[in-house]
């Protein structure tokens, strides 16, 4: 199968890659997939006044889960969770080019972004529940 | 040095020079028919496949009328089973073959159940991916009428104990077919001493051209009988049709020659070559794992799995190196490999398998490039891989609530 030049870009040159402390302040974590079916990828956002400020991720799967993944943490830094709840995993698959078989990699990165978000959306609102 | 290297010879083997030179004159000059029987040019070209035929069976110690040409292994093996089975479907239908047999049998065993035409038994493999003979006698019934078995896996080039299984069908009167695409010019194959009665084989494999294969078809102790699968001008003994491609049968009838001449040299070369490269992957490497028998192996193959990194994006990794991965992701069925499944390797390492294939050039200075870059590519994948954070915290990955998708 020929990867279009992005997806070899993002593989060989993967952005954002590595991992915050889980329980650092302002931290989402979303990890999805199971190795059994070839894939999983962690997600990591870090949230200050409820703009991404910085992203993260691992990717143990094929060159476009990979890629797929590393492209979401671009987009994710400097948008605001509301702006971060919008990306949808066509848009992944439009900008990898991503042939048909290799779709199931943008949903996966969809849903950890999803994941990420709920996950400091709970965090946050356990700590706010707490504050009060 | 060249890049890319060719490390996949179990998918295909580039062409020997000697075996094209052979081939040459039998394009343009010597272009005969082989079946036309009245004039210099049909003469010409049936000397030409009788030669190559007595190659060809030197190679395997059968006689040159028991080789039956077809386009290549695939052929062959449908042709064995099917036309086995329909020659004798008033004796039995019932089959017995094992899981980790190329496609090429299991979809023509599958698919003749599939038509109510055969019932089969498909034995398993023990770790290593070798049939235990045992297993073979107790799967015998009234009804068998023919046992097929591979001689050396296309995966993990594990090489089965046909030997024994060869006594066992003869024992017992039942026809015992052999795919033995992987082995045939890579180790020493004996149709009588092995008790084969079929035999699927193929040029390509062996340093020849592609679009050649054969069927050995036993004529004496017993007499192998069996129905053609192309109705046409009843060539090769009636069993296969079709005008015979003489120069790629020139070209396999070469190939056949200089596999005898170089096997032994050749698989000394091979395997010290292919002990090298895993002792040094395995060495630099915490967590791969080999996949195959150890020893009792093809000499030019090595499988392992990398725990932690899928295969595809290490093949990706690599690519200046032709390797082949036993990964969904590389499969159209985006199913990990069937062959390492039955050997009971679990699914995580299926997806992070990579197959290695030497072959007859390859140099050692493209395996010092492959340790290296295999080391590389692994080492960066897994810092990239939560699952390898995940176990270097003490993380149980068995433990997790994986959400399967």
């Amino acid at each position: 199968m020929a990867y279009s030049d992005k997806v070899v870009d993002h593989f060989n040159n993967p952005r954002n890659m590595g991992s915050f402390k889980k329980d650092e302040e302002g931290i989402g974590t979303g990890m999805v997939g199971a190795p059994e079916c070839g894939d999983v990828m962690k997600l990591q956002i870090k949230v200050q006044n409820d703009t991404i400020v910085d992203a993260k991720f691992k990717t143990f799967g094929c060159g476009s889960a990979i890629a797929s993944s590393s492209l979401a943490t671009e987009w994710l830094k400097g948008k605001t969770i509301e702006e971060a709840q919008q990306i949808k995993n066509t848009d992944i698959v439009q900008e990898l080019n991503l042939p048909p078989v290799k779709i199931h990699c943008s949903v996966l990165a969809e849903d950890a972004i999803k994941a990420a978000l709920a996950d400091y959306q709970k965090k946050a609102g356990d700590k706010t529940e707490a504050a009060t | 040095m060249k890049l890319p290297i060719f490390l996949d010879n179990h998918s295909t083997t580039p062409m020997d020079p000697h075996v094209l030179d052979a081939m040459l004159p039998y394009f343009v000059e010597k272009f005969g028919n082989a079946a036309s029987r009245n004039h210099a040019f049909g003469w010409e070209a049936e000397e030409a496949v009788e030669q190559a035929r007595k190659q060809i069976a030197k190679l395997i110690n059968a006689d040159s009328k028991e080789i039956v040409f077809t386009s290549g292994a695939t052929e062959s093996d449908n042709l064995a089973v099917k036309g086995v089975l329909e020659m004798y479907k008033e004796k039995g239908t019932h089959i017995i073959t094992s899981s980790t047999e190329h496609r090429a049998v299991l979809d023509t065993a599958k698919s003749l159940e599939a038509k109510g035409l055969a019932t089969v038994t498909y034995l398993p493999v023990d770790k290593y991916g070798m049939v235990n003979p045992d297993d073979v006698r107790s799967a015998i019934t009234d009804k068998t009428i023919l046992i097929s078995v591979m001689l050396a896996n296309n995966e993990i080039g594990t090489i089965n104990p046909v030997q024994e299984i060869g006594k066992i069908a003869k024992a017992k009167g039942i026809l015992f077919h052999c795919d033995a695409t992987q082995g045939v010019g890579k180790i020493p194959v004996d149709v009588q001493a092995m008790g084969i009665d079929l035999m699927s084989f193929t040029a390509h494999k062996m340093y020849g051209p592609k679009g050649v294969g054969a069927l050995y078809v036993r004529k004496k102790n017993p007499r192998v009988r069996l129905v053609a699968q192309m109705d046409g001008g009843g060539h090769e003994r009636g069993m296969r049709s079709g005008t015979l491609p003489v120069p790629l049968i020139v070209g396999f009838g070469k190939a056949c020659e200089l596999c005898e001449q170089k096997m032994a040299a050749e698989s000394a070369r091979l395997t010290a070559m292919r002990n090298r490269l895993q002792a040094a992957i395995m060495e630099g490497l915490e967590e791969s794992y080999l996949n195959g028998h150890p020893t009792n192996r093809l000499p030019g193959n090595l499988n392992i799995s990398f725990a932690y990194v899928e295969g595809e994006s290490l093949l990706m990794g690599m690519k200046d190196i032709a390797l082949s991965s036993g990964s969904a992701c590389t499969s159209a069925t985006l199913e990990p490999s069937y062959v390492l499944r039955a050997l009971g390797v679990g699914v995580e390492l299926a997806h992070s398998s990579i197959r290695f294939g030497l072959g007859r050039f390859t140099t050692d200075e493209e395996i010092d490039y492959t340790i290296k870059k295999v080391i590389e590519i692994v080492t960066k994948l897994r810092e990239m891989s939560p699952l390898y954070e995940m176990a270097k915290e003490g993380v149980d990955l068995k433990s997790v609530q994986w959400a399967a998708h």
